[in-house]
């Protein structure tokens, strides 16, 4: 008895094994391409950010920790006196404000989409969809220009505005952050419909039908049987509006005419006219740190929710 | 004479042309938007030469994408701020531009610049200066001042445009308060940081692309250079470019052969070619800029030739400066002040 | 009968169509003067000046623009097939599976593109790859598809990932059961489950790497420009309506392949 119980858990355990196997076999390739130009030019950097600032661009190969103390400390240039670094925490919270708001506008916009699409009858799916993407065959900085010219004073929308009488004077949004909330929604807005889509398109309407036959009303049908099965869907999606919005640089300059940075702006200006690069460099890692941070705390909860619901 | 000579050079270009795969290539890499390509045409019609162009949008890419090494280009052109750069870092050839036998059609100015003394190494592109653009119909005062765009009257508020160029920007104001660009005059620069502050909130944005805004009148001032402002006049004839008589900035972009070029003198005929006034119009005819080639006038549009925006009015010409790169220490307050002033 | 009717009711959200085609129009409205200014007159892309094919003859004869254009869209097509096939096998390596050492660290690894901005990749990039271009002397493509495919991994895992973390294994396990062999399996049960999901996956990832700019300004080596580092090394100086010509006619063409797989799809459905 106790012998094939042992029998058991060594063949289980030599499943699990194998099972590894395959899956660090699988991850091999995709590992390999992102440490040669990801992962691996990300070291650089990290040496970069303990070197001293080249004068003209680029490294001195001298060892200093000024670059990491520059993130978090401003020492001013003309008294020397330290204080905390409060251009880079307002540049941080502008940015993570702009890219929550784009996020939250891209899911009120793109859900009911992925919905809609979703719906629709199996074999015209994939035209919906492509027609979510056929505008990003312009390139970002093509949608951006097209967002300027359509909010600009003499724009597309404010003549509608006043011609039907909504306001009596051209709304002055270019170069505001409604602008580049606006942009931003624009340029990530597939990248929110496609992921819902995705886990959306199996979703099964029995349990819709289930629910109702137990009368739920729509809106409890939303929340309790929907949502929580195209979560991953929406995870993934505001993922990939979020982060890439946080270190967004094309849009908030053209947009927000230049006259605000955000993260991506200021780390850029590092690397050009502010030839900074450890600054550049240190700065990049700590939005690293603290995104990856965001995100491994979330895996780990989602795996021991996943782990505790299968047990 | 002369006529027989053309049409021998014109007969033999035509054969090489017919060679052309045989007569090598060059790879140029240039600001974008700013090769003439009737120009390049031109030269590969003359030459054979293959020309490849490759675009960059700043002086700090080209520099970081050179000084990387294994970059492929023959020629770049940087501006005279940064070639004394690329020159300490040993990243230019000496193409000996001052024994081509066209660099007699440089004009003597052009001949010694400081960047580089005796001019063996650059060959001149086209130059330009940083002022301020007005639309007279709505202010019709004194605009040859930064004052317009860091004490701007009460009709331009709200509708002032400042380029994003960190450089441009500090260097002005500094000149505007009294110094010299570059200057590390700590009591000056805190003026410059807070007039900068001051003044911002009066501004609409800091952009580029201000031709068609001009145009479109949804912009009334700007700092921003020449060329835009020649081209922004053609569009809105109430349009004038002035030249801040407390002091402006010149600059000037300049062909340069790279160390590490691999077509040397497929580069060094480049370099001759565009020293030839009929291909420097070419040029200028293009980007709207001024060259320094004496005799290109007339290869140029007729509006060009005369207008005060490429031919610098006499009385302002004392005014206007080539500076160079700032030094490290002052690069370091630029970028502390451009970071306050956008946070 | 009935019950289509029944199902179409019960899929009905109120105000989800009105929300979703209100969306396809904003989608699609600033593409409007984008379309419009590509036939100006004049030379440029907010005045209108009068109707002109000038743009489309200026963006045919523009060797520069026209290549630039082609070398996007195959960049992009390589660099996206690449992405989508290393993703979904990555996907099928980090869900549906029991927790395994490393799988945190692969899951942030697949991640951290989308998390670096740009430049910073950029300039880490140029460094690492010049010291390849001049060891090897090697200058093509490589450079540009493999970087490329590299920040599209993110984009094509998401979803890809999405759609895998709620199938069910049942349909997998009734195939092992009656003998398919694992790759039969996957071939027959499981890709097919994921194919929306790839789809999804691959089209962003398509649209991503054409919109790359400042990596591609970073890597590309003499003569690879691409349609963005072209408009980029524009914008200082003031953008041409020839820009609006070629991506319009780069609409043109997604439009017509998109109508063209329409007519297959109802072809093969018939």
């Amino acid at each position: 008895m106790s012998k094939t119980l042992a029998q058991q858990e060594s063949l289980e355990a030599q499943a699990q094994r194998k099972e590894v196997k395959r899956n660090l076999l699988l991850s091999t390739p995709a590992l390999i391409v992102l440490i040669c130009a990801a992962s691996g030019p990300l070291l650089i950097m990290v040496v970069f950010s303990f070197l001293t600032s080249g004068d003209y661009g680029g490294v001195k190969w001298e060892w200093s920790t000024e670059a990491w103390f520059q993130v978090a400390f401003y020492r001013d240039i003309f008294d020397d006196t330290v204080s905390i670094a409060d251009a880079h925490l307002s540049i941080l919270w502008r940015s993570v404000r702009l890219s929550f708001l784009t996020t939250l506008t891209a899911f009120v916009l793109g859900f009911p989409t992925a919905y809609f699409i979703a719906t629709r009858p199996p074999e015209t799916r994939n035209i919906w969809l492509f027609l979510v993407t056929i505008p990003f065959w312009t390139n970002l900085l093509i949608r951006t220009f097209a967002i300027l010219e359509i909010i600009r004073n003499q724009g597309v929308v404010n003549t509608f505005l006043l011609m039907i009488g909504a306001i009596d004077q051209p709304l002055d949004m270019l170069y505001t952050d409604i602008a580049i909330l606006l942009g931003m929604t624009y340029v990530y807005i597939p990248l929110m419909i496609l992921p819902i889509y995705a886990s959306m398109e199996r979703f099964d309407f029995k349990l819709v039908e289930a629910a109702y036959d137990l009368y739920a009303s729509r809106w409890k049908v939303m929340k309790r049987v929907i949502l929580p099965l195209v979560k991953p869907g929406v995870v993934a999606g505001s993922i990939l509006v979020f982060i890439p919005s946080l270190g967004a640089y094309v849009t908030p300059r053209v947009l927000g005419g230049g006259k605000n940075l955000m993260l991506g702006n200021l780390i850029e200006l590092q690397f050009g006219q502010g030839r900074n690069w450890p600054l550049g460099a240190a700065l990049s890692l700590t939005l690293l740190a603290i995104v990856m941070i965001a995100l491994i705390v979330y895996v780990r909860s989602a795996q021991k929710q996943g782990a505790t619901h299968d047990s | 004479m002369k006529l027989a000579y053309q049409s021998l050079l014109a007969g033999v270009a035509l054969t090489v042309s017919s060679l052309a795969l045989a007569a090598g290539e060059l790879n140029l890499y240039n600001w974008g938007n700013y090769t003439s390509p009737k120009l390049i045409e031109k030269f590969e019609a003359e030459t054979g030469i293959k020309v490849t162009i490759t675009d960059y949008d700043s002086n700090e890419t080209a520099l970081a994408k050179v000084r990387a090494g294994g970059h492929g280009f023959d020629l770049a052109v940087p501006s005279h701020s940064h070639l004394p750069i690329w020159m300490s870092e040993g990243l230019i050839a000496n193409a000996r531009v001052d024994q081509m036998p066209n660099f007699k059609n440089v004009a003597k100015e052009w001949r010694n610049p400081d960047w580089d003394p005796g001019r063996q190494y650059s060959a001149p592109w086209q130059w330009g200066s940083v002022g301020v653009m007005v639309d007279t119909s709505v202010y019709n005062g004194d605009i040859n001042t930064f004052g317009i765009i860091l004490d701007p009257p009460e009709e331009l508020i709200g509708k002032i445009n400042v380029a994003p160029e960190m450089n441009d920007v500090i260097s002005s104001a500094l000149l505007y308060l009294g110094g010299e660009a570059c200057s590390g005059d700590k009591e000056l620069l805190r003026k410059v940081r807070d007039k900068l502050v001051e003044a911002k909130p009066k501004w609409k944005s800091m952009d580029y692309g201000v031709i068609e805004k001009f145009a479109g009148r949804d912009l009334a001032a700007s700092l921003y250079w020449n060329g835009a402002a020649f081209r922004a006049r053609l569009k809105n004839p109430d349009v004038r470019y002035g030249y801040p008589v407390e002091g402006y900035s010149l600059w000037a972009d300049a062909v340069v052969l790279l160390k590490d070029a691999k077509n040397v003198e497929e580069a060094k005929t480049f370099m001759n070619f565009i020293m030839a006034p009929e291909n420097a119009g070419l040029m200028s005819e293009f980007a709207r800029y001024a060259n320094s080639i004496v005799g290109s006038e007339a290869f140029m549009p007729e509006d060009m030739a005369t207008a005060p925006e490429v031919v610098v009015p006499e009385e302002f010409i004392g005014a206007g400066k080539f500076y160079p790169t700032c030094s490290p220490e002052v690069q370091k307050m630029y970028t502390a002040i451009w970071t306050e002033l956008q946070k | 009968m009935i019950l289509r009717r029944r199902s179409f009711v019960i899929k009905r959200m109120p105000g989800f169509t009105l929300l979703a085609l209100a969306c396809f129009f904003a989608l699609y409205m600033p593409l409007a003067p984008l379309v419009v200014y590509s036939f100006n007159e004049g030379n440029n892309i907010a005045l209108w000046e009068g109707f002109s094919l000038r743009w489309y003859q200026a963006a045919w004869e523009n060797q520069l623009v026209q290549s630039a254009a082609i070398r996007s869209i195959v960049v992009a097509t390589i660099a996206s097939i690449i992405a989508t096939v290393l993703a979904t096998m990555v996907a099928l390596a980090t869900t549906r599976t029991r927790p395994y050492r490393g799988q945190t660290i692969i899951y942030a690894m697949v991640n951290q593109p989308l998390v670096v901005p740009e430049i910073v990749t950029a300039v880490a990039l140029l460094i690492l790859f010049a010291l390849i271009k001049q060891a090897t002397n090697y200058h093509g493509y490589a450079y540009l598809v493999i970087a490329h495919s590299a920040f599209c991994i993110p984009f094509a895992y998401l979803p890809i990932r999405a759609r895998l973390e709620g199938m069910d294994r049942v349909l997998e396990t009734a195939a092992a059961d009656l003998y398919a062999t694992p790759w039969r399996a996957f071939k027959r049960v499981t890709l097919p489950l994921m194919l929306p999901g790839i789809f999804a996956g691959a089209m962003l990832a398509f649209v991503i790497s054409l919109d790359d700019v400042v990596i591609t300004e970073f890597v590309k080596s003499a003569g690879q420009d691409t349609l963005p580092t072209y408009m980029l090394g524009q914008l200082r100086r003031s953008i041409t309506p020839e820009i609006n010509a070629i991506s319009t006619v780069l609409l043109g063409i997604s439009v017509l392949m998109v109508t063209l797989i329409f007519f297959l799809s109802r072809k093969k459905t018939a």
